[in-house]
This record gives C-alpha cells, sequence and structure tokens, in this order.
C-alpha cells in the first residue's frame, strides 16, 4: 500500500522533508519505522530516540502498536508544545 | 462554540462580543510570548494542518460535554510571535463560576500537550531552539 508520511518540527528537520509517499507492507506503526530508518542516516536520527516520538494515524493521536490498516497519512513528531 | 488556528492577532474584546450569551460566568485566558532570559526575540510556532483544527474542536465539545459550557472558543496563533504578544486564547461561558473556570483549565492541559503545535524559541542572536515538552504538562493532564 501506499502511505503519506509526514514529519514536523525536529524529526522534519532531521529527516531533511516535510512528507514522502512510501509504499510498504508495515502491519504496525512500529513496523513501518522499522523500514523508514534504514532509509537514510537523516531517517536513523529522527528515530533515534523512541521516548520523545509520537505520532499519528490519519490526524488520530495513536500509538507505536497502532495497526496501520487502510490509513492514508501516518505522522510523526516530537511531544507537542502548545498552549 | 469554535475553534481557529491563525497566524493574525487577535483582538481579545472584539472575540467577546456576543461571546456566552446569557451565560452567568465568563473565562478567559490569554498565553502571551514571555521572555524570561532577555535574549529571545520571538516564537515560532509550528502546527499539523488539517490534525490541530479537528483537534481543537474534539477538545472544546469534549470540554463543553464535561463541564456543561454553554460557550467556548478557541484561538491558536502560529507562524512567528514576537515576544509581548499573544498566542493563544481560550474562553469558556457557563452558568457558574467553577464550571467556566475548570473548563478552560481543562482546555489549557489539553492544548499543552495534545495538540499539534511544536514551539521553536528564536533567540535575538537568530539562534533557533525548539521547546521540549515539560513532564509538568503531561502530569497536569493525569488529574482530569
Amino acid at each position: 500500500m501506499t502511505l503519506e508520511v509526514l514529519y514536523f518540527a525536529w524529526l522534519r528537520e532531521r529527516v531533511g522533508q516535510p512528507r514522502e509517499t512510501v509504499t510498504t507492507d508495515a502491519a504496525t506503526v512500529r513496523d513501518l519505522i522499522a523500514e523508514l530508518r534504514a532509509q537514510s542516516e537523516g531517517h536513523a536520527a529522527a528515530f533515534a530516540d523512541m521516548a520523545s516520538l509520537r505520532c499519528a494515524v490519519d490526524q488520530q493521536l495513536a500509538d507505536l502498536e497502532s495497526p496501520i490498516g487502510s490509513a492514508r497519512e501516518i505522522a510523526f513528531f516530537p511531544p507537542m508544545t502548545g498552549g | 462554540m469554535t475553534a481557529r488556528v491563525q497566524t493574525a492577532p487577535f483582538d481579545l474584546a472584539a472575540e467577546m462580543a456576543g461571546f456566552g450569551l446569557r451565560a452567568g460566568a465568563l473565562v478567559t485566558f490569554t498565553g502571551v510570548v514571555r521572555d524570561d532570559t532577555g535574549l529571545m526575540a520571538a516564537l515560532e510556532i509550528e502546527h499539523y494542518p488539517g490534525m490541530t483544527e479537528r483537534a481543537l474542536q474534539d477538545y472544546g465539545m469534549q470540554a463543553a460535554a464535561r463541564f456543561d459550557l454553554t460557550d467556548w472558543r478557541i484561538i491558536h496563533r502560529h507562524g512567528r510571535i514576537p515576544v509581548g504578544d499573544p498566542i493563544m486564547m481560550v474562553a469558556t461561558a457557563a452558568r457558574h463560576r467553577h464550571a467556566a473556570f475548570q473548563g478552560a483549565d481543562y482546555l489549557m492541559d489539553w492544548l499543552k500537550s495534545r495538540a499539534p503545535f511544536w514551539k521553536r524559541e528564536i533567540a535575538t542572536d537568530g539562534t533557533a531552539t525548539w521547546v521540549t515538552a515539560k513532564s509538568s504538562d503531561e502530569d497536569a493532564l493525569n488529574r482530569w
């Protein structure tokens, strides 16, 4: 399947781009991360600290064990600092 | 019962005109860019277009249901915001003050840690530093 993967804040800076289209058979978000990490040094750096990683599946906050299912958009970002 | 995400400043007085008509209690909170070190020029706020609007709407509706709010408003800015400028506001309206205060407090706790915004401090010398999330903000969320 084909997914849009989005990056925000310092994850975006480390990956070097705000979004990319990926083709994957990953079952969960964690599986997807394992594939993304192998893509470049920047990706590896972005996913180096899993404790500081948050994600959203189709714009809903999700955890790393969440199934990807038929999702179209997965976003990765650090803990949020709004307000 | 509205949530907005915008780059432009907002005018609290204008926002409150007609807000919470016939409520017994109105509470507003405004967050302002502060400079604790004397070295900061601005905040730069990034967000997740699409998800942000949806999340703010969801949190507003959750607060309304939980605290019986008769009206609520959330405005959060993004982009570059100079020191001294307002960043965001929440307003709540209810029959009584406890509900209005609690509704505003609840919304702030959710916005701090669960709305997809990321702040970067821009110093007067131009260097930029991402703000790290505080564990106290996460603890605050657990109160609810």
